[in-house]
């Protein structure tokens, strides 16, 4: 116990993936910068699927939401990056208290058929309103973010444009992933985890269990919409589909195949679905089909995802160890 | 205390509660009693806010809780148990009195701190007088029925209420645990010069701690009194005690 909690993961691997441009290799960076901004999209899921027990089938509405006003912002209106992602941040958010207000007021999958009814809708906006989205084209041609003050930093001064919006990406999603942190530990948390166990006894030690779910509801929206920002820049581009109900089912199995019941669990099921999926495509083209499988066998064998499997191993093993 | 007059609640026109009033004073323990069915737990559900009354009004401490909402009664000093033990399944036994007393410290909303050692001693004081402190670390859903009972007495506890509404707080338990927990709680009552209204179907139980009963049939109280006056109500013992004795 007293080992585990000296040894400091989160700083081994947030050094660890500093390092990957060092590798050399444009496609790891791709995969990275893909790996890191679905991790914080899946963790901000996870606020509402482990920590308050609320099943969010609309989730990339939010991540879309986010996407857009970043990419407007700097492409229609020419206004820099660090302003964009802020407002998409904001936006997201105000959209997640505006459809939330609504959601909360319902339970379990009334509540989640009304995630998805918003969802789609943002994603019916995204589609039609040409002028504004581009529609169907989507955004095409959002300009990268001014990065060449990055250039005259010692290190990483020679590398690559997309080696630096990496960094630029990994320092922001480890901000994100900080204050997400700090808030499922605190007394806050500790009230949404009452209000996952059980909303009629939350009620009844004075919680109104509707306010706190439904701020629940916007921080999950806000920290997906920074992640749909960072996105849509690492995808030159954004695109009705960022909040299709697909895409929100992708985030639910992240989540899942990671583990609900950990902090870090859905960013590793993020970086396990894309690291898989890469690998797999690579052989056959019948991708769902094993995707599929390895959901099953997962369902049924590790309930608690790749991170609850690992943790019982190591209990397990730890107990051997004492005996 | 507590003024109920002439609640009544009906479902699908069946009559559940039809017209009960009903005066708990401060400091005394009451017990609702009745047969299955005879809307002990409507009633019970009716005063906390969880069902809206179809007329008739609650009245806590000089004011009107009618149709105010459950965490807003929690919040002005009536702390409730459930029939169906109602904790927070998947925590520890800790986290679980933890988080009322966050709740109650108007420490919810603050997102910044740490929860973990918040309010530890505090805590674990409730535990020592429910006699569960050795089990604070164990997730609440491994305790003993009995022991699950208490602890949700622990989180009724932790909103330091000045009344508390118990709904068949023995249900489920051996006898032994029965006189167990009926003995903590008439300490801790007394301790905390708490009023004390509970439903239960044990008469033993009833009649040991009791100081008023109220008799609860088919929606209506039929007798109110000492447990003397009751016991010799010739009405209550035609529909509830000629029944089991």
């Amino acid at each position: 116990m007293t080992m585990a909690k000296r040894i400091p993961w989160t700083l081994i691997v947030f050094v660890a993936a500093l390092t990957i441009p060092y590798l050399g290799s444009r496609f790891y960076t791709f995969l990275a910068t893909d790996i890191i901004i679905l991790a914080l999209f899946a963790v901000s899921l996870n606020l509402l699927l482990g920590y308050t027990g609320l099943v969010s089938f609309g989730h990339a509405a939010y991540f879309a939401i986010g996407a857009y006003t970043c990419g407007i912002l700097m492409k229609t209106y020419g206004i820099p990056f660090g302003i964009g992602f802020v407002a998409a941040g904001i936006l997201s958010g105000l959209f997640a208290a505006l459809f939330g207000f609504f959601c909360v007021r319902l339970t379990k999958i009334y509540f989640a058929m009304l995630t998805l009814a918003f969802a789609q809708i943002v994603w019916a906006i995204c589609l039609k309103w040409n002028s504004v989205t581009g529609g169907e084209q989507g955004l095409l041609n959002v300009p990268s973010p001014d990065l060449g003050w990055m250039a005259s930093l010692p290190l990483i001064g020679d590398m690559r444009s997309a080696d630096h919006f990496y960094l630029v990406a990994l320092v922001l999603v480890a901000l994100c992933f900080a204050v997400l942190r700090r808030i499922v530990d605190s007394p806050f948390g500790r009230i949404l985890n009452t209000i996952r166990e059980n909303p009629e006894r939350a009620q009844f030690i004075g919680i109104d269990v509707r306010r706190y779910e439904l701020a629940a509801f916007s921080l999950a929206g806000t920290f997906a919409g920074l992640s749909g920002a960072l996105f849509g820049l690492f995808n030159r581009g954004v695109f009705p589909d960022f909040g299709y109900w697909s895409k929100s089912a992708e985030v639910l199995i992240m989540a899942i195949l990671g583990g609900m019941g950990h902090f870090w669990g859905p960013a590793v099921g993020a970086a396990a679905l894309i690291l898989l999926n890469q690998q797999i495509t690579a052989y056959t083209q019948y991708w769902p089909f094993i995707l599929g499988t390895i959901l099953i066998i997962l369902l049924f064998v590790f309930p608690g995802g790749i991170v609850g499997a690992l943790h019982a191993g190591y209990v397990r093993l730890r107990a051997r160890r004492d005996a | 205390m507590l003024e109920v007059r002439d609640i009544r609640k009906s479902f699908n026109g069946f009559t559940a509660v039809g017209g009960v009033s009903l005066d708990v004073p401060a400091e005394s323990i009451t017990a609702v009693i009745g047969p299955n069915g005879a809307g002990k737990s409507t009633f019970f559900n009716l005063l906390t806010g969880h069902l809206r009354a179809d007329a008739g009004r609650v009245a806590f401490a000089g004011r009107d809780i009618t149709g105010v909402a459950p965490h807003a009664i929690c919040r002005m000093g009536i702390g409730r148990s459930f029939q169906h033990t109602n904790i927070f399944r998947n925590l520890t036994v800790f986290q679980n009195v933890q988080a009322a007393l966050i709740a109650h410290a108007g420490q919810a909303r603050n997102f910044w701190s740490r929860a973990d050692d918040l309010y530890r001693e505090e805590t674990l004081k409730i535990l020592e007088s429910l006699g569960l402190a050795d089990k604070a670390d164990a997730v609440s859903s491994a305790l003993s029925h009995g022991n699950q009972k208490q602890l949700e007495l622990g989180i009724a506890l932790a909103s330091d209420p000045k009344l508390l509404l118990l709904d068949e707080p023995t249900a489920g338990m051996s006898a032994t645990e029965t006189r167990e927990s009926i003995r903590l709680l008439a300490r801790i009552v007394a301790e905390r010069k708490l009023t004390l209204l509970f439903t239960e179907h044990d008469m033993e139980v009833v009649f040991s701690i009791a100081q008023k009963i109220a008799v609860l049939h088919q929606g209506k109280l039929i007798a109110e009194g000492t447990p003397e006056q009751v016991r010799a109500d010739r009405e209550v013992r035609r529909v509830y005690l000629g029944e089991r004795h």
